[in-house]
């Protein structure tokens, strides 16, 4: 049995290595500081996408992302580490937007895209940590969704079993498809990029990265089109402009700080022996430990 | 029908026993509840719901919905979506709030998608106050701040839901403190029709298997706390805040970088994400202290930073920073504490 699966995978700033030159003087980020990665939990998912594919002879695995033109970079690697292809879903009128308007636009796309089994995604990106996009899509798309999965079990043309990973515990559900499953990080690591794979594919382009390519190379792309990521607007997903972006956006920013600590004046010691010993024998003696 | 317009909080409960992220968040509402000028109300979704009034109205609940059956319990998503989807559109209540727990990070985006109501995660701080939309100029009046950090914890957001109702947010359990408002307090009991709200098609995903089992880390609880971030350098290096903190009688907690380089479980994980803390004493070791973990530890009584960059900014908020290698102040803190110690 051959399955149609979708990955929603987002680009995301390395936000858990920041470093010094991460914020600007005034507060603001310094995006140009921080690399571009894969977000984590969505590689999670690919490789439970993948081992679906593996056991399921003739199944697609399709990678969705939203984000600027440069997102296609993510629909690239998955592709690389075994995905058939990838749609880059990218327009302005899609900039700014909540996790509302987000999983709109990209529920639009998956009824563009029609045929679906299952869509699996990260928990969570690192960027936002809502977890919210996954079951908003769902939600859109009216079918069940399934978080915190840790495993897939056992899939079939008509339900999928999947272990979750709970607070103080585990579930294992059974829900029927189509519907959307979120993978935990706690789920097994991505297979790494496949050599041959590599090689195959690394002119893969977007129609908006072709225009970057040499001659010949985009030649190479236009004959062969498994090379073409494929890229998404507003109006071909037949979005209405008032559900997307900021428009479609219910949530709204009204003051972002950057936090300065309450500084304390702080007792400075050096890793010298009389001084932890002192400080211990502070402790003790004002009840705080012992 | 109750009236329109009040502060609800989705209630979470296990063996009878309400979470305690619901009655802190009971707290809270109850206090934004009384700046708003509105009622209190609680919705509690499940089986076997006698009597959990009586642990609700201590925290000055005025209304408790109650939406029993069989299937309710354990939780699925669409059945309690649906629930409070068709509850909401009838009660309309201008705020919602919920545990940023599995259930309430599984349901409250649900919901949310189908009311178009915007949703906060993990807010860290909840406040009432005024808006005006920099573009129309249009003034809102005691809007709900849903305040929280973002990207990764490096700045601090307020959001607003200028227009959409209600407005949502989840909270992580020890955020808000849990206090009684009034052990006699009474409010009303509204027993839903479970009919009337969630359809035999809502009950689609199957529970097939469950283990849950009662957390045997007690990191909020705790007077002492041991914690260690991604400076502890390696699982084995992170091993020692264990030999400290069973020689304090301490629990040990951790930062996330710390979680996610797998030095130790989620469960210990302090700061938004994680569990917030306030013990007595808060030992960092090699924590830098990026806000998303000062989030969730700045009110100990007593802060000690121990990190090879005097420049971390935990220091900041730290009552004695030590400067140097964790893995050589450690053991003295340990061989000082059995010497002077009785």
């Amino acid at each position: 049995m051959s399955l149609n699966i979708i990955v929603l995978a987002k680009q995301v700033p390395d936000t858990r290595n920041v470093g010094k030159d991460a914020m600007k003087a005034d507060g603001t980020i310094n995006r140009a500081a921080l690399p571009a990665i894969f977000n984590p939990e969505d590689l999670n998912a690919l490789e439970q996408a993948l081992r679906i594919k593996d056991a399921n002879p003739g199944s697609t695995v399709t990678v969705l992302t939203m984000g600027l033109p440069r997102a296609a970079e993510v629909v690239r690697e998955a592709i690389f580490r075994g995905a058939d292809g990838g749609i880059v879903l990218t327009d302005r009128p899609f900039g700014g937007a909540d996790t509302l308007a987000t999983s709109y636009s990209l529920a639009q796309a998956v009824k563009k895209f029609g045929n679906y089994d299952i869509i699996l995604g990260g928990r969570q990106a690192i960027d936002g940590d809502t977890a919210q996009v996954g079951p908003q899509i769902a939600e859109k798309l009216g079918i069940p969704q399934v978080t915190y999965a840790e495993e897939i079990i056992d899939i079939d043309g008509k339900s999928v079993t999947v272990k979750r990973r709970l607070e103080h515990g585990v579930e294992t559900v059974k829900a029927p498809l189509p519907c959307v499953v979120t993978v935990n990080g706690s789920a097994a690591d991505c297979r790494p990029r496949n050599a041959m794979r590599l090689m195959k594919y690394k002119y893969a382009s977007s129609p908006s990265e072709k225009g970057n390519l040499s001659e010949e190379v985009k030649a190479i792309v236009d004959a062969r089109p498994e090379l073409n990521i494929q890229e998404w607007g507003a109006a071909f997903v037949e979005a209405d402009p008032q559900q997307i972006g900021l428009p479609g956006s219910p949530t709204k920013v009204k003051s972002v700080e950057n936090v300065v600590f309450t500084a304390k004046e702080s007792l400075r010691l050096d890793n010298n022996d009389e001084q932890i010993e002192n400080l211990i024998k502070e402790l003790i003696a004002n009840h705080t430990i012992g | 029908m109750a009236d329109n317009n009040n502060l609800i909080v989705y209630c979470e409960y296990d063996e009878g026993k309400v979470a305690d992220v619901s009655l802190e968040l009971l707290t809270k509402g109850r206090v934004l509840a009384d700046k708003l000028g509105v009622k209190l109300e609680a919705v509690v979704i499940g089986d076997k719901l006698e009597g959990i009034e009586s642990q609700l109205f201590p925290y000055g609940v005025d209304v408790v919905y109650k939406v029993e059956d069989k299937r309710l319990f354990p939780y699925t998503s669409n059945p309690h979506a649906a629930v409070l989807i068709n509850l909401f559109k009838e009660i309309k209540p201008q705020v919602c709030l919920m545990g940023a727990t599995c259930i309430g990070r599984d349901l409250g985006p649900r919901v949310s998608s189908c009311l178009h109501s915007g949703l906060t995660a993990d807010c860290t701080a909840l406040e009432i106050g005024d808006h005006k939309d920099p573009k129309t100029g249009t003034e809102y009046q005691n809007l709900l701040y849903q305040i929280r950090p973002a990207f990764g914890g490096n700045i601090v957001a307020t959001i607003v839901n200028p227009e959409c109702r209600p407005q949502m947010a989840t909270v992580r359990e020890g955020v808000m403190k849990k206090e009684v408002r009034d052990a006699n307090y009474k409010g009303e009991v509204i027993n839903l029709d479970p009919k009337k709200y969630v359809s035999d098609a809502d009950f689609v995903v199957e529970i097939i298997d469950r283990h849950i089992e009662k957390s045997k880390i007690n990191i909020k609880n705790s007077p002492i706390i041991v914690a260690g971030g991604y400076g502890m350098g390696s699982k084995e290096g992170f091993q020692q805040l264990f030999d400290l903190a069973n020689v304090l009688g301490a629990e040990v907690g951790a930062s996330r970088a710390a979680v996610d380089a797998g030095y130790c479980e989620h469960e210990r994980q302090i700061g938004q994400t994680g569990v917030t803390v306030r013990p007595k004493l808060y030992i960092a070791c090699g924590i830098s202290g990026q806000i998303q973990h000062v989030a969730g530890m700045q009110e100990s009584s007593i802060i000690i930073s121990i990190n090879n960059d005097e420049n971390a900014p935990i220091n900041a908020i730290a009552d004695y920073v030590i400067t140097g290698n964790v893995e050589d102040i450690v053991p003295k803190l340990i061989k000082y504490y059995k010497k002077n110690s009785k």
